[in-house]
């Protein structure tokens, strides 16, 4: 930290001019802009971090000393972890440690599909609420309805209607998803819609197209980013329960849900099958949330300093 | 007085806002604007000045028809505006411009100053070239006492003052012949007040500009005008060139808010017209003139009769049953 020089505070007292403050600002050579960005949202980079881990895990699985996730040997099963086995084996003699790599790639596919998906249709829906007045009360009591539904369950009854494979839980979560970001994205359209500059935009002459794309979609962009990472943890979670209750990702492929929902028969004598999966889900979700707070922190237009 | 024909013309204006209530009840109409009549000559400036909450910003945005008006009839150089639909009322917009009073949120935050002014010569198919933009930028900036380097930067480089000569340059951009200003000096320190008063006298001096100048602020009105119209919940009262309205005012509400302007003088004496009471609301305005709740001539027929504007000796226009007020 700097230093002060207090001969300077001394000298400016005779005048009772304002007392010389200490730089606070820490020297530039020191810290780069990346530096003192890290410095200034610390959860931002430890959620960026572990989730980058986490995703490495995920898509180099097959280098990270795994076997075939869905090989079953059953003369070794429900071994305890072992310099062979790091996190064990289940009922079926499956590497867990493989299971819980692979696993990942489900449940970051998961969360990543609905948070987008999610996020490109609730916007789209919400600016039609937004700009098409007519429409906005249809939308938005078909938005309470869904709403009036616990997304869980709401997933489960999709779940019930389809078979059970990846792309139907994505779907699945995402249209319990959806009238969250759609009411956000009204929100913020009707608040937006106010300003001055956006009365100033209709009397230049801009075409609705226009205004939508310059005053009010880069507006929606921070808010939406932050909900979004909401959004892909609460999938995670959602991809993991349907799992577990046997309405999500089918068997055959490992996620994290499915395997805890195997190891739950015996988890009070083998609590490893259940813990490793459960870890990394809530690590998982921690960076995710992590990564969401501190883009909050960073994107409210109250502290942040660009814009 | 009034050009044969003036640049804008308004008629009756009225604007309503529907209030909701119950379901079953029938809908509330809160009264904004109701029966508005002016006109506007070229290079004219008019004020319109009241309390808070008279309706003089809805008239504002309804002449620009960033509101739809609920009735009457508006005239922009001869031509009915207020039934145009909107992709043909797009094209006149040029015509009218509007400054905002908040200088911070009428600037795109993300929009460069450069791409704020240039944004409505492209949308008036104004300019061909990139050349073009950057050489009526250029002049855009001088023309409002802005650095040439300003085009580069943000809005929030820039202080209110400078913020509302780039709103008033963004006005100009189209060649606009009317330009409203919605409180556009009020939320300004006295110093910059000033500078962009004379600014925009300045340009109308140069341009032939006609200016809507909507303020609550009478002594920067005094400065700067050519009529002031007075209103009063919805409608107006009297209206006026400056120097009749100031020296002799004709409606009581008119003579009690020009006994609130302060005089930059301790040792002066005033004669402060104190009205008793609040504005009603526009929901539910009192019958006959919507003033006698508060004025202290108020008589009988006040009360059953609303005054229409007439002709008064000295030249205005004014909505009161008396021909003269009593002296205060």
């Amino acid at each position: 930290m700097s230093t002060v020089e207090h001969s300077e505070a001394d000298r400016g007292a005779c005048f009772a001019a304002a007392p010389q403050l200490p730089d606070v600002h820490p020297p530039q050579r020191i810290r780069g802009r990346f530096a003192s960005f890290a410095f200034q949202h610390p959860t931002i980079v430890v959620g960026a971090v572990l989730l980058v881990l986490v995703m490495g895990c995920a898509a180099f699985a097959p280098l990270l000393g795994t076997v075939d996730p869905g090989a079953v040997s059953p003369a070794r099963r429900t071994r305890v972890p072992s310099e062979a086995y790091w996190f064990g084996t289940d009922m079926l003699g499956r590497d867990v440690y493989s299971r819980v790599l692979y696993g990942a790639r489900v449940s970051l596919i998961v969360g990543l599909s609905v948070a987008i998906l999610s996020s490109v249709i609730g916007v789209f829906i919400g600016l039609v609420a937004g700009f098409v007045r007519p429409l906005d009360a249809i939308i938005m009591r078909a938005t309470d309805a869904m709403m009036s539904i616990p997304s869980i369950l709401l997933a489960i009854a999709l779940m019930a209607l389809s078979r059970g494979s990846v792309q139907n839980v994505i779907l699945a979560i995402t249209v319990a998803e959806i009238p969250r970001v759609t009411r956000l994205v009204r929100g913020v359209v009707l608040s937006l819609r106010e300003q001055p500059y956006v009365e100033a935009a209709v009397a230049a002459g801009a075409r609705t197209p226009k205004i939508i794309r310059q005053c009010i979609l880069p507006n929606t962009l921070a808010p939406i980013t932050v909900q979004a990472t909401y959004i892909c943890a609460s999938a995670m979670i959602t991809e993991a329960i349907l799992s577990f209750i046997g309405a999500g990702t089918p068997t055959s492929i490992p996620s994290w849900g499915n395997i805890m929902a195997e190891g739950r028969a015996i988890w009070q004598v083998k609590p490893y099958i259940v813990f490793f999966p459960a870890v990394f889900l809530s690590i998982t979700v921690l960076a995710v949330n992590l990564l969401g707070d501190g883009l909050r922190d960073a994107l409210d237009p109250r502290s942040a300093k660009r814009i | 007085m009034s050009t044969p024909t003036p640049l804008l013309q308004v008629e009756d204006l009225k604007k309503h806002f529907a209030v909701p209530s119950g379901p079953f009840r029938p809908r509330n109409w809160l009264r904004a604007v109701d029966g508005v009549s002016f006109d506007i000559a070229r290079g004219e400036t008019l004020s319109l000045v009241g309390e808070s909450g008279c309706g003089k910003s809805t008239v504002g945005r309804t002449i620009l028809r960033l509101l739809p008006p609920t009735s009457g009839r508006l005239t922009l150089d001869g031509q009915r505006i207020d039934t145009l639909p909107q992709s043909q009322m797009r094209l006149l917009r040029k015509r009218m411009q509007v400054v905002f009073q908040d200088p911070f949120s009428s600037l795109n935050p993300r929009m460069t100053v450069r791409g704020i002014l240039a944004d409505p010569m492209i949308n008036f198919g104004l300019v061909r070239s990139r050349a073009e933009i950057d050489a009526r930028v250029a002049t855009l900036l001088d023309k409002v006492r802005l650095p040439a380097d300003a085009a580069r930067r943000y809005p929030h480089e820039f202080s209110g003052g400078q913020r509302q000569r780039i709103s008033i340059a963004r006005a100009l951009a189209p060649g606009a012949d009317l330009i409203v200003c919605d409180e556009a000096v009020s939320a300004l320190d006295v110093s910059v007040k000033a500078q962009i008063v004379n600014l925009l006298s300045d340009l109308q001096a140069e341009l032939g500009l006609a200016l809507l100048f909507i303020s609550h602020d009478l002594a920067i009105v005094e400065h700067m005008t050519h009529r002031v119209a007075v209103m009063y919940l919805g409608k107006i009262v009297e209206i006026a060139d400056r120097r009749t309205l100031f020296s002799r005012p004709r409606h009581p509400y008119t003579r009690a808010l020009l006994s609130a302007v302060p005089v930059p003088d301790p040792k002066a004496k005033r004669q402060r017209i104190v009205l008793t009471g609040d504005v009603p609301s526009p929901l539910n305005p009192p019958s006959g003139c919507a003033f006698h709740t508060r004025c202290p001539y108020a008589f009988d027929r006040c009360r059953v009769e609303g005054p229409a504007l007439r002709p008064r000796a000295s030249g205005q226009l004014a909505a009161c049953h008396l021909d003269d007020l009593p002296p205060v």
